[in-house]
């Protein structure tokens, strides 16, 4: 048959596979205003919930007087504790084994949190509505600071302690305190505290990495519809994870799963946000249920805040021992997680403090140990994994400052103590000490390049003599590099240890070629901007040999879509990615039976070649994949069944283990505190690449959120628990003004284990990017005695750091 | 509560007559009044720039703004800028240059740099930057959407040039 693409190169770029900048599918919509986001859902009938919330951080509550509220115009209902618990709804289990009120059960843990919910004709009636609830409130002792909370007789939780007085056992074993959620520890530590003792040098270092918040310019919200004449709820939301979402609604409202339909729509970003379960989705079905309408609830920025889903917020001790000159022997970190008033962390149920146990970095230390201790405080609960697999900023920031407190300590250049104390490429698979088994990397190679394209020696040699012209009175202005050598553990994960609430992390995809060569694929995740419905279709096409442009890809409707644990932690690439290839091969293996059948030549006589099958030493004859999906439909081939579909479950052998190479060059103003990046140089590994456009895309995206933690952005309490950063006029979103322009660059070395060696690349330049950013404005100060100085490094702290060193004169 | 009144309103050429309280500020009004959803919702406080649209010429964050203000007012969102028949330059250069990921900023975004381009058809990257800092991207790291303005820009410049 005649081709109409020939050459093999044609053939090829035809397909738009892996490893072309193939242009996005998503973007004609969403660039004509045609997207549908969760607030764009109208349905007849609709009407809207909303929250009335405690201004209070800890409280008892003595009533809640729902009357006027019920008397004013447009106002349907109005739900508080006392209606939810005959359902059993009043609380909601949380992702980490810990349960939330859905709505205040007699008292309240923190401010902002969910009392009564008040459901109205339009958002305007709720608003008026939520005014006229009136609730008295009597004031408790508010407890902000984990430490203090841990010594503190005040009990946060009645349910820690039972009615004996007796600590009542955590979901992660025994209470050391009624304010204490768990212990988790990894690795050894009487080895550990014996080589740290024994050792040349130690360096000792106390960080906080504080707390923040994912913020994406969507807030989390949800439409619920009981269709009481079917029995089917229908609930559509901001959902990272919809199967997972449609697991939980069923096992806490009863409702049997099949009668659930959980559909995300477009989302305006997640970055961790919208994994959990929040109060407001319960608290829409429930409001459906009663009324039998369509209940929409949508976050406002201040609820979004103030509420759902808060990062970090880790206090991180260490101490790290090395040679004279400078092998790294030992590694101790403990951490007091401050958890707020519940512990709603959204990790895989086996791992309360996420992969922190991946702080020994991208370093051969010999023997370390690693203590985390949940605490309970009357903040909000969340503890999410904001654009970075489960806590792995805090462990690659912690190991990153870690290793610049050494250097200073053992008056050594940064860069050379990374460099002799890396993992080497023939060390992988590498077996770390607290662990995991790093599957692939070559971390020297990646280094070198990146040292090399910034010229760093004579990055160095500028800013000596920035220094000494600073100390001459010449300038006013210093100048610092920031270092930092990451490696990320993504794609959660293997099912024999990941799990959440006992759903194993696997992923999976559906494909359905149709007859004229055209298919579709649905898998268990849902992009929020990554662009799945783009690069997907990418890795088929490699795999399959129909062009991308002729495959749709779907994704977030329960219904439809294969099960699967969603989007986050960077795992739909190493997880679905690997189940789409995988699909895509039990397609292949079928076509080559179908092709060999039209080809009348034994399965083994022949051949994939880009986009068909040929008879092995006689390439002009062949079917192409076109022919052979039509073949599949309109063929009585004896043996084989009609059709040309395939399913994939994945369950991944290991994590992949993305790493990088980061330099920021930055001037500070001494006595402004301003810092102007001038250089940003990224050097990402992530395996093989499907689209580098996307890639390149996703680390702008991810080092803009790291400037962003990195220098400004917190979430902040004052003493009696008050947020101080509830509004975008508060909480720092870097603007196009702030932002510098990014060099890119890359190394590639495949995920072994991984069908198509593919590692995931979304969170990447966060968790790199926070550490380069922070070392740089500290690496500025090192000539003048700074050792560590906390993040958010704004104007004003940066400043503080320069008059506490006597640099105002 | 208050009593509603009656207004009428261009948007993207279509005249609308309603009755609405004074209060509904006019994001609601076109998103849920009118089911143009162009334009979202990302702070209510002029904040991210999400809901911009164009009214009587100017850049205007429809998020902050009361319905009673914008009786008699012409206004334009990103329906109103480009179809699938007629995209606008923008709108093909933010595709071809990676100018967006999530979506969410992007109605905004083009509707701000419409008339950025408007006010200063050749800008600098810096004049970029300065123009559209009323705009936030939690996706893109502003970088691409710097080079699809620029894109744009050069594109709209040359189609004039060949027509003068």
């Amino acid at each position: 048959m005649k081709d109409e693409v020939t050459s093999r190169d044609d053939r090829i770029a035809n397909l738009k596979g892996m490893g072309c900048s193939r242009k996005r599918v998503e973007d004609a919509r969403f660039t004509q205003g045609k997207g549908n986001y969760v607030d764009d859902i109208k349905l007849d009938g609709m009407i809207f919930g909303d929250f009335v919330r405690s201004p209070y951080a800890h409280a008892r509550i003595k009533s809640i007087d729902t009357a006027a509220a019920l008397e004013v115009p447009g106002v349907l209902a109005v739900l508080t504790a006392k209606d939810l618990e005959p359902l059993g709804l009043h609380w909601m289990p949380t992702l980490a084994g810990d349960k939330q009120m859905v709505l205040a059960d007699g008292k309240v843990l923190f401010q902002g949190q969910e009392v009564a919910f008040v459901v109205a004709e339009d958002r305007f009636a709720a608003a008026d509505g939520i005014e006229a609830v009136e609730v008295e409130y009597e004031e408790l002792e508010v407890l902000v600071d984990p430490f203090k909370s841990m010594e503190s007789d005040v009990v946060l939780r009645e349910d820690t302690v039972d009615e004996a007085g007796k600590l009542v056992d955590g979901a992660h074993g025994p209470r050391k305190h009624h304010n204490h959620i768990f212990t988790w520890e990894a690795g050894d530590k009487d080895p550990t505290f014996e080589v740290i003792e024994a050792a040349e040098v130690v360096a000792e270092e106390t960080m906080y990495y504080h707390r923040t918040h994912p913020c994406p310019l969507e807030t989390c919200g949800c439409v619920a519809l009981m269709d009481k004449v079917n029995g089917k709820l229908t609930l559509w939301g901001t959902f990272q994870a919809p199967h997972a979402i449609r697991t939980v609604v069923s096992l806490i409202s009863g409702i049997e799963e099949h009668n659930i339909r959980v559909i995300s729509p477009d989302i305006g970003g997640g970055f961790g946000n919208k994994v959990g379960a929040y109060p407001g989705y319960v608290c829409s079905v429930v409001a459906s249920i009663v009324t039998g309408k369509p209940v929409k609830w949508i976050e406002d920025r201040m609820d979004n805040l103030m509420t759902t889903a808060f990062a970090r917020d880790y206090w991180m001790k260490g101490r790290i021992s090395a040679t004279k000159d400078g092998k790294i022997t030992g590694l101790h970190c403990h951490v007091t997680a401050d958890h707020g008033g519940f512990d709603a962390c959204a990790d895989p149920t086996k791992f309360p403090a996420g992969f922190m146990n991946i702080c020994t970095g991208s370093y051969d230390i010999p023997t370390a140990f690693l203590e985390v201790n949940g605490v309970y405080t009357n903040k909000a609960p969340g503890g999410v994994s904001y654009r970075c697999s489960f806590r792995v900023t805090e462990a690659v920031y912690f190991i990153e400052r870690m290793i610049e407190v050494l250097a200073i300590e053992l008056h050594m250049d940064a860069a050379e103590l990374r460099r002799i104390n890396f993992i080497k490429k023939e060390q992988f698979p590498y077996t770390a000490a607290l662990g995991w088994e790093y599957d692939s990397g070559d971390y020297h190679t990646a280094w070198d390049k990146a040292l090399k394209t910034v010229d760093y020696d004579a990055l160095r040699a500028e800013q000596a003599q920035r220094v000494e012209d600073f100390k001459a009175g010449k300038t006013r202005s210093l100048m610092g590099i920031g270092l930092s050598f990451f490696t990320e553990i993504v794609g959660a994960g293997p099912v024999k240890n990941c799990d959440i609430l006992g759903l194993g992390m696997f992923d999976s995809c559906e494909i359905r070629i149709h007859p004229t060569g055209s298919a579709i694929a649905r898998l268990g995740t849902i992009s929020q901007g990554q662009g799945h419905a783009t690069t997907f279709a990418q890795i088929l096409a490699s795999e399959i040999g129909l062009p991308a442009d002729s495959i749709t890809i779907e994704e977030g409707d329960t219904d439809t879509a294969p099960y699967g644990l969603g989007t986050y932690g960077s795992r739909s690439t190493p997880v679905a990615g690997a189940a789409t290839a995988m699909a895509g091969r039990k397609i292949r293996a079928k076509a080559q039976m179908i092709a060999a059948y039209l080809l009348e030549v034994h399965d083994d006589d022949v051949e994939f070649d880009v986009d068909r099958f040929v008879v092995k030493g006689v390439p002009e004859r062949f079917k192409t994949m076109k022919e052979i999906a039509f073949a599949a439909y309109n063929q009585a081939i004896p043996g084989i069944e009609p059709g040309l579909e395939a399913v994939s479950y994945y369950d991944p052998p290991n994590m992949t283990y993305p790493f990088g190479a980061y330099v920021c060059v930055m001037d500070i103003d001494v006595d402004t505190g301003v810092p102007d990046i001038r250089r940003f140089y990224a050097l990402d590994d992530c395996g093989t690449r499907i689209n580098p456009m996307v890639i390149e895309g996703q680390i702008h995206g991810g080092l803009t959120e790291a400037l962003a933690v990195a220098l400004g952005q917190e979430i902040a309490y004052d003493d009696m628990g008050n947020v101080q950063t509830g509004t975008l006029m508060d909480f720092f979103l870097p603007t196009a003004w702030e932002v510098p322009n990014y060099e890119t660059d890359y190394t590639v070395t495949p995920s072994p284990h991984h069908p198509i060696g593919a590692k995931g690349v979304g969170e990447s330049p966060h968790v790199g990017g926070v550490p380069c950013f922070s070392n740089a404005v500290q690496d500025a100060f090192r000539a003048f005695g700074l050792r560590h100085t906390n993040m958010p490094h704004d104007h004003w702290r940066i400043w503080k750091t320069a008059n506490e060193l006597g640099l105002h004169g | 509560m208050s009593k509603k009144q009656h207004y009428k309103i261009t948007v993207n050429g279509k005249e609308e007559e309603f009755l609405a309280e004074p209060r509904e500020l006019l994001i609601y009004t076109l998103r849920e009044r009118l089911n143009i959803t162009g334009p979202h919702i990302g702070c209510e406080t002029s904040h991210c720039g999400a809901c911009t649209v164009t009214i009587d010429g100017k850049s205007v964050k429809a998020c902050t703004m009361f319905v009673a203000q914008a009786d008699g007012k012409d206004i334009t969102t990103i329906e109103g800028i480009g179809g699938p028949d007629d995209l606008h330059p923008l709108q093909k250069a933010f595709k071809e240059h990676h100018g967006l990921q999530c979506g969410y900023c992007t109605p905004g975004m083009i509707t701000r740099a419409t008339k950025l381009l408007e006010e200063n058809p050749k800008p600098t990257e810096e004049e970029i930057r300065f123009g559209m800092a009323g705009n936030l991207c939690r996706c893109t790291g502003y970088q691409n959407i710097v080079k699809s303005i620029m894109a744009a820009a050069a594109e709209m410049n040359a189609a004039k040039e060949a027509t003068e």
